[in-house]
C-alpha cells in the first residue's frame, strides 16, 4: 500500500511539473507536448483502435518470434554443450552472431523475405536464439557432475537425466539467457519497425516513425510510454516469477 | 556385546566381492596407480570402513563398487552378479550432499523412488516420509536445500540413499565437512539406523577414530599403489561412543598400522 502511495505521489508530481513547465512556455509545444495532450492522444487512438491494433501487431511479432527463438535456441544449446564437434563449430557461430546486433539482419531479411511478417520474425528470432543457445550450453556445462553421478546411482539414465537433472540444474543460466534474448529481440524489433515499412501490418515502431514525420509529438511520447509499459509488464509477468522461483529454490540473493 | 558375538557365529553370505581390482589414472604428474590388485569381501549386513590417507584410492574403489567407474583389471560382484554399471541396489552418499536445489527435501528423497516403476505414488510418498522421519527431518519435508544446515543436508542425503531400499550403502566421507558436534550426533544416528535396518555399509574415511566407531571391520589402505594392508575387526558393543576409552584404544592401534604403511620399512606393525 505504501509502495503504491509513493508511486502515485512520485509520478503525480512529475506529471504536474511537466504540465506546468510546458504551459509556462519553457519549451515549445511542438517539441514537448504537455501530458494532457499525450493523454488525449492515447485516449483517442485507443478509441479509434489504431493504438491497440499496432500494439497487438508488435506484440504478436515479438511473442511468436521469441517463442520460435526459444524453441530453436534451447536444443541448439544442448547440442553445443553435449558434442565437442558442435561446441567448436556451432558454438563459435552462436557467439559471433550473438555479438551481431540483430537489426543488422534487416537488409538481408528484406531482400530474402520481402516487406513481410516473415522478415520481422526473422529479425526477432535472430535477436533471441543465440543468447538462449549460449546460456543453455553454459548452464549445461556448469551443471555439477556430482548431480549426474548421484542421479545415475539412483537409476536415472539418458533422457531422464537430461530432463530431470541437467535442464533443471541449468535453469538459472537459461533464464538469464532468456532475459537477454528477450531484450535483444525487443530492441531489434523496434529498430526494424521504425526502419522498415512492412505492408502486412503497422506496429508501434511504425506509428512512432509516422509520429515523427507528422510532427505529432504527442503521439511519439504516447507510443514511447506504451513501449516502456510493454517492457515493464513482460519483465513482471514473464521473468519475475521465474526469477523468484530460482531465488526461492537456490537461495540466491534477493 | 553378546548380540554382536552371536552374529559373528552365524556366517553371513558374501554381499560384495572385490576381486583383484586395479586402476591407473593419468595425471599431469604422470601415471598414478590408484588401486593395485585390491581384493575385499563384505558380508551381508556388515559395516566395513575403508581407512586410508587421502589419495590412497579408497574413493576410487568405492566408485568402482558403485559402478560409476570401471576398473582396468579385476572385477566386482554384488550378490554374485558382476557390477558393470551403477544401480539402485548400491546407493552412494558422497562427500558433498549432492542434493538437487530445484527440489524440496521431499522431492529429493522421491527422486530415486520415482525411478522404481513397481511402486505406487502413495507408497513412494509414504516411504520417503518414513525415511525422513528416520533421520529426524519430518518437520522439514517441504524445506528447500539452501534452508538446511550442513548436517541436515547430509541427513537428507542419507534418507535419499536409504529410501530406494538398496542392498548396499556406499558412503564416501559423508561427514567430513561437518562440525564435530553434528558429526558425533550423526555417528549415533547412523549406527542406530544400521542396527535397525541391517544394510551392508561400506564407509570410506581417513579418520581412524571414525572408522573404529562405525565399522565391524576396518580395512586399512596404503597409498600409491593403493592396497588393503590390514583388516581389523572391531568387537565393541553398539551403540559406540566416539569419545569412549575402549574405542580410543582401537583407534590408536589402527592409526599405528596406518602410519607404518605410510613409511614402509621404518617399522613393521607388531602384534
Amino acid at each position: 500500500m505504501k509502495r503504491w502511495l509513493s508511486l502515485i505521489v512520485f509520478f503525480g508530481a512529475m506529471l504536474i511539473l511537466w504540465e506546468f513547465s510546458v504551459r509556462a512556455g519553457f519549451w515549445s509545444r511542438v517539441l514537448v507536448p504537455p501530458p494532457s495532450a499525450v493523454a488525449e492522444y492515447l485516449f483517442s487512438s485507443v478509441a479509434d483502435g489504431t493504438l491497440p491494433e499496432a500494439t497487438w501487431i508488435t506484440f504478436r511479432r515479438l511473442v511468436l518470434g521469441y517463442a520460435a527463438g526459444f524453441i530453436l535456441g534451447l536444443p541448439l544449446g544442448l547440442l553445443i554443450a553435449q558434442f565437442k564437434f558442435f561446441e567448436s563449430t556451432l558454438g563459435l557461430v552462436a557467439l559471433g552472431l550473438q555479438s551481431l546486433p540483430s537489426i543488422c539482419w534487416a537488409p538481408l531479411a528484406l531482400l530474402w523475405l520481402g516487406q513481410t511478417e516473415s522478415a520481422m520474425f526473422f529479425i526477432v528470432i535472430m535477436g533471441s536464439v543465440w543468447s538462449i543457445a549460449l546460456a543453455t550450453s553454459s548452464g549445461v556445462r556448469n551443471t555439477p557432475p556430482i548431480y549426474v553421478r548421484a542421479a545415475r546411482t539412483m537409476g536415472s539414465r539418458g533422457s531422464h537425466t537430461w530432463l530431470k537433472v541437467i535442464l533443471p540444474a541449468a535453469l538459472p543460466f537459461i533464464v538469464g539467457g532468456m532475459k537477454q534474448g528477450w531484450a535483444f529481440a525487443w530492441r531489434s524489433l523496434m529498430a526494424a519497425e521504425i526502419y522498415i515499412t512492412i505492408i502486412t501490418g503497422f506496429g508501434l515502431g511504425h506509428l512512432l516513425h509516422y509520429g515523427r514525420e507528422l510532427h505529432a509529438m504527442d503521439a511519439v511520447f504516447g507510443i514511447m510510454i506504451i513501449i516502456i509499459l510493454i517492457g515493464l509488464l513482460t519483465d513482471r509477468i514473464l521473468f519475475l516469477p521465474m526469477e523468484r522461483f530460482i531465488h526461492r529454490r537456490w537461495g540466491t540473493a534477493k | 556385546m553378546t548380540t554382536v558375538l552371536e552374529e559373528r557365529l552365524t556366517p553371513l553370505p558374501t554381499k560384495l566381492s572385490v576381486e583383484r581390482v586395479s586402476k591407473t589414472f593419468s595425471t599431469s604428474q604422470g601415471r598414478v596407480r590408484a588401486l593395485d590388485e585390491v581384493s575385499l569381501q563384505v558380508r551381508g549386513g556388515e559395516f566395513v570402513c575403508l581407512l586410508g590417507p587421502s589419495g590412497c584410492g579408497k574413493t576410487t574403489l568405492l566408485n568402482i563398487i558403485a559402478g560409476l567407474e570401471t576398473p582396468d583389471t579385476g572385477e566386482v560382484f554384488a550378490d554374485g552378479k558382476r557390477v558393470s554399471d551403477a544401480g539402485s541396489d548400491r546407493m552412494v552418499m558422497f562427500q558433498e550432499p549432492a542434493l538437487f536445489p530445484w527440489l524440496d527435501v521431499m522431492g529429493n528423497v522421491l527422486f530415486g523412488l520415482k525411478l522404481k516403476p513397481e511402486m505406487a505414488d502413495a507408497e513412494r510418498r509414504e516411504t520417503a516420509e518414513s525415511y525422513l522421519r528416520l533421520v529426524g527431518l519430518e518437520r522439514f519435508l517441504h524445506a528447500y536445500i539452501h534452508e538446511l544446515s550442513g548436517g541436515m543436508r547430509q541427513r537428507v542425503a542419507l534418507a535419499r540413499a536409504l529410501a530406494p531400499n538398496p542392498q548396499v550403502l556406499l558412503m564416501d566421507e559423508p561427514f567430513g565437512s561437518l562440525d564435530a558436534l553434528t558429526r558425533d550426533q550423526l555417528y549415533g544416528d547412523l549406527q542406530a539406523i544400521w542396527q535397525e535396518r541391517r544394510r551392508t555399509i561400506v564407509f570410506v574415511t581417513h579418520n581412524a577414530r571414525e572408522a573404529a566407531c562405525l565399522g565391524d571391520r576396518v580395512a586399512v589402505f596404503s597409498p600409491r599403489p593403493g592396497r588393503v594392508q590390514e583388516d581389523f575387526e572391531i568387537r565393541l558393543p553398539r551403540p559406540r561412543d566416539i569419545n569412549s576409552v575402549e574405542l580410543a584404544e582401537h583407534a590408536t592401534r589402527i592409526t599405528r598400522a596406518l602410519k607404518s604403511h605410510l613409511k614402509p620399512g621404518l617399522e613393521e606393525v607388531g602384534e
